[in-house]
């Protein structure tokens, strides 16, 4: 199917940012999504609020924008209800790891097949340019005129850690490899975790004197690796791409069916 | 009757018997005293009949996971208490506003913050009105005893569906947690609305947020063939973002109008000798029942007390109120907080001087001794 039968073209313009990083994302997941050869009608898209989870409104699937923080928790009402549907459940970085921290670690705690992409572009970018739990140590935000002394979380630690069962990592540079990464996120049974470094030039770049889209994305270029590489064991501070975690494990709503099969037995004796 | 028809149990137990009766098919929630047992026993019924409970990490998200399981077409509930509800009140704006059907009980605890965990209150009254921001309209319902309990819970489900909004369900601990006996109705006794879904075929545009000529808007179950957009900014006739000055103006009337238009309507009570009352109680939830004690106790002795036991809370029923209060000398309500219905009742009546407070704020039941006391005060007579 062509891309733009994916699109809501009755809404575009969009609102993003010339040189912003999520215009690409929604191209490589709406590749991703082509390849895979699903019926729209089963797929539904749930986020949050923030320049990311403005994602919804322009794809043409069922989409749920809801508020801040807040996605995983209307998606897994969403899936656990009909699991049948497809959930997709894109995040900015403040959405997915601050205000919505909590949903994010106990969604993957329970291993409910969703796919969330954490679109991590360091900064709020909707309200101006505050720094988020992803901006890191030492950088500039609106928030942090004198430098931002938060440290920031491992996005790909957190969620192995909480149990995700894939977690993967890309850039908005490696769009081939992101779209691959997306595929099979999606396909996954469990909750998916994937990291993409997406760039925000108006501001993060801007404030941290990165240059623009082109010069970020380059820096995606230079500043990673894939995983286990040479280079990383040369130079330790390039950020890892690729898939970290896959693994089996029960998944919520199948497990929810055998609690259904066991109460309906205890109705019978 | 058959016996499995008449059960001895909480009021907590009799929400769940009608939730069950209404259809109910997904509950999310979080524990909290004193509604815990909804939980508890809906973790155990509800996948007997294939429905799905979840205990969610906390109650944002409890409420947030209805919002999402009522889209795919499901009748949905969840059951808090006073700290609940104050994380609630995001979402609970959020259903507002995408006008998405769903159940919200408060069994009402002390408060504010942690407060009395277990013991009765009605401070919630205004929180139910106004907890989440923004000017709306909000419909609450409650109940004194167990047998309104299950129809009230039941009637929630049915005013949810068809004006396709969040219904707060505002029982107490004592309603909540007191036994008594409940008859369980037949199927079929109790009316039941189920989701008025749209007619429009595949392949045909859908207009999910374009109202019909009587104001009601069909709904299409995610899942099905009409692809749309559900958000919680105002949102033009497709479900789209928009701050078209005229969309939002028009936006917020209807959210407004569809609850305000028909508040006689959604108005339920119930009245005893307030025919010829001089003096009417009105209350609501568990301290209607001393309220009754009180009028049904002195009427023998010749005292003309009347009482109006107040159901729907919001919209306020203000015509009625008015009506019933035209001839009455003294009116006086009797609840468990610092007069929040009681505010509304003076902005009902012709004379709000004539309005008087029979209250308990101490995490004790009020009792007939407690209104007694305060009517003969007014009166002139002394404690």
């Amino acid at each position: 199917m062509p891309i733009k039968d994916y699109i809501r073209e009755r809404f575009f313009p969009h609102i993003w940012c010339p040189g912003c990083g999520h215009g690409t994302v929604m191209n490589g997941l709406l590749r991703a999504l082509d390849s895979l050869g699903m019926s729209k009608n089963e797929i539904v898209m749930v986020s949050g609020i923030g320049c990311s989870s403005r994602i919804s409104g322009y794809v043409d699937f069922h989409t749920l924008h809801t508020i801040h923080g807040r996605a995983l928790a209307f998606a897994t009402g969403v899936k656990l209800s009909l699991p049948e549907l497809n959930l997709i459940v894109p995040m900015g970085d403040g959405d997915a790891l601050a205000i919505g921290g909590n949903h994010f670690i106990h969604a993957a705690r329970r291993n409910i097949d969703l796919t969330a992409i954490v679109m991590n572009n360091r900064i709020y970018g909707m309200t101006g340019g505050q720094y988020s739990p992803l901006s890191g140590y030492g950088t500039l935000a609106t928030t942090a005129p004198y430098t931002n002394i938060d440290h920031s979380f491992d996005t790909v630690e957190l969620a192995t850690a909480a149990g995700a069962t894939f977690v993967a990592r890309s850039t908005t540079y490696h769009i081939q490899q992101l779209t691959k990464i997306l595929k099979q996120a999606i396909l996954h049974e469990g909750f998916s975790v994937v990291e993409v470094l997406t760039q925000c030039p108006t501001y993060f770049g801007r404030k941290n004197r990165e240059g623009n889209a082109v010069d970020m994305m380059e820096s995606y270029k230079k500043n990673t690796t894939p995983i286990g590489s040479k280079a990383k064991k040369e130079n330790p501070d390039l950020i890892e791409r690729g898939v970290f975690i896959q693994k089996e494990m029960p998944e919520y709503c199948s497990e929810y069916d055998k609690i259904i099969e066991k109460a309906m037995a205890s109705l019978k004796t | 009757m058959k016996k499995e028809n008449i059960k001895f149990i909480q009021g907590n137990e009799a929400c769940v018997e009608g939730a069950l009766y209404a259809g109910l098919d997904f509950f999310a929630g979080y524990p909290i005293t004193p509604s815990t047992e909804i939980a508890e026993l809906l973790s155990s019924r509800l996948p007997q009949k294939g429905g799905k409970f979840i205990q969610m990490e906390d109650e944002i998200a409890s409420m947030s996971a209805i919002i999402g399981a009522s889209l795919t077409g499901k009748k949905v509930m969840t059951a808090t208490s006073g700290p609940g509800f104050s994380l609630m009140q995001e979402a609970l704006g959020y259903a507002i506003m995408t006008e998405i059907p769903c159940v919200i009980v408060n069994v009402q605890r002390g408060g504010p913050s942690t407060g009395i965990p277990t013991h009765v209150s009605q401070g919630d009254v205004n929180q139910a009105r106004w907890g989440t921001h923004g000017d709306h309209a909000i419909v609450t319902i409650t109940a004194s005893n167990h047998q309104d309990v299950f129809e009230t819970t039941v009637e929630a489900f049915n005013i949810s569906e068809t004006y396709r909004t969040p219904v707060i369900l505002l029982y107490d601990e004592v309603v909540g947690h007191m036994r008594e006996r409940l008859i369980v109705p037949k199927k079929g006794e109790l009316p039941l609305v189920e989701r008025l879904r749209t007619s429009v075929k595949e392949g045909v545009d859908y207009h999910p947020y374009l109202p019909r000529e009587d104001g009601r808007l069909p709904m299409s179950d995610f899942g099905g063939v009409h692809r749309y957009n559900v958000t919680g900014l105002f949102h033009d006739m497709w479900g789209f973002p928009s701050d078209n000055p005229k969309i939002v103006h028009g936006l917020l009337r209807h959210l407004v109008d569809k609850i305000q238009n028909n508040v006689n309507q959604i108005a339920r009570y119930k009245e005893y000798y307030l025919k010829d009352a001089e003096i009417i109680l009105i209350s609501y939830g568990s301290s209607a029942r001393s309220a009754n004690h009180v009028v049904v106790s002195r009427r023998p002795r010749g005292e003309k007390l009347g009482l109006l036991e107040l159901q729907t809370l919001w919209p306020f029923p203000y015509d009625i109120v008015r009506e019933k209060c035209a001839k009455a000398k003294y009116i006086v309500v009797v609840e468990m907080n610092m007069g929040q219905i009681m505010h509304e009742v003076r902005r009902a009546v012709d004379q709000p001087e004539k309005v008087f407070l029979a209250n308990r704020i101490d995490g004790v039941f009020i009792t007939p001794t407690d209104i007694r006391s305060l009517l003969r005060l007014i009166q002139g007579k002394g404690v």
